[in-house]
């Protein structure tokens, strides 16, 4: 291990870290957004044009809200649980590659902080320790709500990890890889040779039970029954406050980044294009931004509102300067990767979104008896028939 | 290869120190105003009749003892998924085996209720 291996590791993690909170900001004005044109409104319009600034003022106004410890709390579990949340969702990001092996300056580097040969275990396993936070967040509050927010919360993500780490395993039979890198290089080709359509057995069941595992593993619409604001006021963060509470909201969304991220790498051949660059996918970045850039342009001259005026033309003008750079070929070689990358875990992130404003909440009977008798049975039979499957015809 | 783990170790000293820091931050710039009803645990207005050290119903730690075994017998299955090519249909026959014995427990534990969440 030399220098310039902790120099290129410490920019890169600096740069993931950056991205990565600046995602987790967005990400909630982008759900916001998303849900408020679900329900047929504008959703946040004020802060900053068509409310991209709201992020900006939320974090203000977390950051000096008054923060109250209530006097009969566990106070050392009470701290720790937030902490707990937020390090381990993080942490679980430091293994997920966003593109392959590129030349920077000289140097060979990873897209990805670090590839490690047991990549999969080690998301699954720092992952599923993001329950004790809320266990704890739960227990240590001294507080109804909390405490049986918690309690459902445990009992709704240890269900929910058999039939999601079965559907881990499907995939897995066919690439024999544990490494993330390795296991979307088996992916490489075409939309047939992905995990999700490739042959003898197509993951297409594998799929749809690592996602509605996902949806309750990281407490999401229909599974929020954690936080049921209706019963439970707002399950196990009821007496948190102020960047204490901030932790558990950026908690959970980073666990949706990382769940989508993974179901991207295991299923939807990560980083690969749909098609070879020979028949043209390069250029599919370049005509989307292109595109985007003359509609904006185009309602920028024909203008509904007084204020889209001057802020569309903007908006289309850096539309198009992206797609110019996506054609530059010093620029081509690591973005269209992470265009990919970020295409297909948007459009899973998109989903989240999409049913929590289309579906109503489950009971928690019917959630707890819907993983223990219908998908843990489940998973398991696509599993046996997948490794029949794959010994048949290799 | 151990020096994988070094951006790791750096990550985490990060996303533990980062909200240390956001929380101290927070401390020196927010107002803090605490008073005896404002620290009352939040019932929705109404005070609190009791602790909350109480007992809960059973069903959480069936659920964590079905768990508990479930989730190893899941873990065996990751080694076997890597290997797989290379056991053949030694390695089918073996997880069938393996797998045959775990749906037997699961129909026990289906049979005597163990799921009912009532």
């Amino acid at each position: 291990m030399d220098l310039t291996f902790v120099v290129i590791s410490l920019i890169k993690i600096l740069v993931v870290f950056a991205v990565l909170m600046t995602t987790l900001a967005y990400l909630q004005w982008v759900e916001r957004k998303v849900i408020a044109h679900i329900q047929v409104r504008p959703g946040p319009y004020r802060v900053g044009p068509h409310g991209l600034l709201q992020p900006l003022a939320d974090v203000i106004k977390l950051l000096t809200k008054e923060d109250l410890v209530p006097p009969y709390v566990n106070k050392a579990l009470y701290l720790a649980a937030p902490f707990l949340a937020i390090t381990m969702a993080l942490l679980s990001i430091s293994v997920i590659p966003f593109g392959p092996e590129i030349t920077v300056f000289g140097h060979q580097t990873l897209m990805q902080l670090t590839d490690l040969n047991i990549g999969v275990l080690f998301v699954l396993a720092v992952s599923s320790l993001g329950v004790y936070g809320i266990a704890l967040a739960g227990w240590s509050s001294n507080n109804k709500y909390a405490l049986i927010g918690g309690l459902r919360s445990s009992a709704q993500m240890i269900s929910y990890e058999l039939p999601m780490s079965l559907a881990i395993a499907a995939p897995l039979l066919i690439s024999n890889t544990l490494s993330l890198h390795d296991l979307v290089m088996r992916q490489e080709g075409s939309i047939l040779s992905w995990n999700l359509l490739h042959g003898p057995f197509p993951q297409i069941f594998s799929f749809i039970i690592f996602l509605i595992a996902a949806f309750a593993e990281t407490n999401r619409v229909p599974f929020d029954l954690p936080e049921a604001e209706n019963e439970l006021v707002a399950g196990f963060h009821t007496e948190y406050s102020s960047m204490k509470f901030a932790s558990f909201f950026m908690a959970e969304y980073a666990n949706m980044i990382t769940v989508s991220s993974m179901a991207t790498l295991l299923f939807l051949g990560g980083w690969m294009a749909p098609w070879p660059e020979k028949y043209g996918s390069s250029f599919v970045p370049a005509v989307i931004f292109a595109f985007a850039g003359v509609v904006a342009l185009y309602h920028g001259m024909h203008a509904a509102r007084r204020r889209d005026k001057k802020t569309l033309p903007v908006f289309g003008i850096i539309f198009l300067l992206i797609a110019v750079v996506f054609v530059l070929p010093i620029t081509q070689i690591w973005l269209i990767p992470l265009f990919w990358f970020c295409a297909k875990t948007g459009a899973i992130l998109f989903t989240f979104m999409w049913v929590r404003g289309t579906l109503p909440r489950f009971r928690y009977d019917q959630l707890m008896g819907f993983t223990w008798k219908f998908l843990f049975p489940v998973a398991i039979l696509n599993l046996l028939v997948t490794g029949f499957l794959v010994a048949w015809f290799s | 290869m151990p020096s994988g783990y070094v951006p790791i170790l750096i990550f985490l000293v990060i996303a533990i120190l980062f909200p240390i820091v956001t929380i101290i931050a927070a401390k020196l710039i927010r107002p803090s105003a605490p008073f005896l009803v404002k620290l009352e645990a939040y019932e929705c207005g109404i005070k609190a009749a009791s602790d909350s050290r109480g007992r809960y119903t059973v069903r959480f730690y069936i659920v964590a003892i079905l768990f508990v075994i479930f989730d190893v017998e899941t873990i065996f299955l990751f080694p076997w998924a890597v290997r797989y090519r290379d056991l053949g249909w030694f390695g089918v026959a073996e997880v069938g085996v393996f797998l045959a014995i775990l749906v037997v427990g699961y129909i026990w534990a289906y049979k005597k209720g163990a799921l009912e969440w009532v």
